[in-house]
């Protein structure tokens, strides 16, 4: 129902404004506030292991927003809604960037030899790390200015976010013990919005085919030439 | 018949909540389904409000327990505060979040309780409720408890040696394990309801130690801590404490023990053998294979800046318990 309300709204750059601010109060807000409850020991027996999954959690979730802004624009005809996707996005990294920096500061306690080996033999910290790697690229990449000069670049490098994203949900899946069902929840949604996406994963494969198809029928036709 | 015209500024029916509703009210918003932070939020919000008296849910009443205070059973370590010890627990079978049990567990009944030692003994016997703090000497021991998600705390126990319980019963020769079973009752755990809510555990938890392991002088059955009886989310009225092993071992809210001759699967072997071993005694040498156990992060008081990363003991500690390991691979038998 409220696909079918946006429809008959036209979002103006006004209503995007308010989107923007509502957003950046509160993820800002909630990081401050659950930072602030950790650090004065107010969030749980073990503030450590409940900042983790805050930031975890919340990076996850900004990710999916972010993913979701495109179709949704895309289906109820608001272009608008594109601009929110650069400050989710950042947000979404600022939250990954937390869970790596309390990982090492609070939980490892920044002993070093341990990150790297901890890095090398766990897969779930191989693959949640290789994720915040590829959210760090993009948000590098993320300005105006760097998106104008890299071109055509910009947006192949910027589909990486589908290969983060699917690292984020194995890592989420890899770190549970037995309490499988939310992560399982968390992937589902992240291959529903990379389905609405389709036909942009296939293009490429299908221009591949269409090129080998044309060689093919060209070399036919320069081969009944000669004959 | 009896017509009545209600005032105008009355509140009619429909604008009433209905108390079932209010009552449940925080249940309602879990169940909207506000997953990950908000789900965090909920579980803080409830667990402050129920211990410091500012919500309406019933908190669990303990009572104060007679002890003597043995000086070796004393300790050094600095404990971790009794509000941390009573909510942060792992027990599945009320939810699979530390906050859960603490929540989810406050109107559990322990009066009446049986538990029951049978098996391969030549004198079965079951105790009540009363006998539990009653047939026994109930001591203070203040262990060090390490869970194998490497964070651990030092807990003052109340209870008494599992060696003394067994001995009642006259084990018979042919005994080698001990096998322990928690209470299964899906109505007041909702964890066993269904295998989602549970952590895909097949109920009821299952645990079990060598007999020579539970005739340790350290083996502890515990019904108390902080000088009162167990809360329920710290496994009330009693419950199994292995100080030497991960804190999974330490079954909770024990109804059976029984004696066989055959070594049990328990139930975290059931559900990851590779990961969590008959044995599992702590071990700073043998990782789990998706973390280090080398140190761990010991929960006492302070926030995030806490430094309290420390190096894991062998044996979490309590060297006397090597004796029951001797020409034994604890790399294979983990």
């Amino acid at each position: 129902m409220g696909v079918v309300v946006i429809k008959f709204v036209r979002i103006t750059p006004a209503h995007t404004f308010w989107l923007k601010v509502s957003l950046h109060i509160t993820s800002l807000s909630l990081l401050c506030v659950t930072y602030y409850q950790a650090f004065t020991d107010q969030l749980g027996a073990d503030p450590v292991k409940a900042i983790l999954h805050f930031t975890g959690i919340g990076a996850f979730n900004l990710l999916l927003l972010s993913l979701l802004i495109s179709p949704l624009a895309k289906y109820c005809r608001q272009g608008q809604l594109v601009t929110l996707r650069r400050p989710i996005g950042l947000y979404a990294f600022t939250y990954a960037a937390s869970h790596f920096s309390s990982y090492l500061l609070f939980e490892l306690q920044l002993e070093w030899p341990l990150l790297l080996s901890e890095l090398i033999k766990r897969p779930y910290i191989t693959v949640g790390f290789a994720a915040l790697l590829i959210l760090s690229l993009l948000t590098a990449t993320s300005t105006k200015s760097i998106q104008k000069r890299m071109g055509r670049t910009w947006q192949k490098t910027h589909n990486w976010v589908y290969v983060a994203s699917l690292l984020v949900a194995l890592h989420y899946l890899w770190s549970v013990k037995s309490e499988i069902i939310q992560p399982i929840i968390y992937a589902l949604v992240l291959l529903v919005l990379l389905a609405s996406r389709k036909a942009k994963f296939l293009k490429p494969i299908k221009s591949a085919l269409n090129k080998r198809a044309n060689k093919r029928t060209k070399t036919q036709q320069s081969k009944k030439k000669l004959a | 018949m009896l017509i009545r015209t209600p005032k105008s500024s009355e509140i009619k029916e429909n604008q009433v909540t209905d108390e079932h509703v209010y009552q449940n009210r925080r249940q309602l918003l879990k169940s909207m389904g506000f997953l990950g932070a908000s789900a965090l939020l909920t579980n803080q919000h409830a667990s402050a409000s129920s211990w410091f008296g500012g919500g309406d849910d019933e908190t669990f009443k303990t009572s104060a327990l007679e002890f003597s205070q043995p000086k070796h059973f004393q300790s050094e370590d600095v404990l971790t505060p009794e509000q941390k010890i009573i909510s942060h627990n792992n027990f599945y079978e009320f939810g699979t979040g530390k906050a859960d049990p603490v929540t989810n567990s406050q109107s559990f009944k322990v009066d009446p309780w049986s538990l029951t030692i049978d098996g391969l003994v030549e004198k079965p016997i079951t105790l009540g409720y009363d006998d539990l703090y009653k047939g026994f000497d109930l001591e203070e021991r203040i262990y060090r408890l390490r869970c194998v998600e490497a964070w651990s705390m030092v807990v003052p126990w109340i209870g008494f040696s599992l060696a003394d319980l067994i001995k009642k019963a006259n084990p018979l020769s042919s005994a080698k394990y001990v096998v322990f079973d928690t209470l299964y009752d899906p109505e007041q755990m909702p964890g066993q309801r269904n295998r989602f809510s549970g952590g895909g555990i097949d109920y009821p938890y299952v645990e079990g130690l060598r007999l020579d392991e539970a005739m340790h002088p350290l083996t502890l059955m515990s019904v108390g801590l902080y000088g009162k009886t167990l809360p329920p989310q710290n496994g009330a009225p009693i419950r199994l404490v292995v100080p030497w092993k991960y804190g999974f071992k330490s079954i909770k809210s024990v109804v059976r023990i029984r004696l066989t001759d055959k070594k049990p699967t328990t139930t975290w072997e059931q559900l990851a053998a590779n990961e969590y071993g008959f044995y599992a005694n702590v071990n700073p040498q043998v990782d789990h294979p998706r973390w280090t156990q080398a140190s761990e992060r010991r929960i006492t008081t302070g926030g995030l800046f806490s430094r309290n990363r420390i190096a894991t003991q062998m044996f979490n500690g309590y060297p006397e318990v090597a004796t029951l390991y001797t020409n034994m691979d604890l790399r294979k038998n983990y």
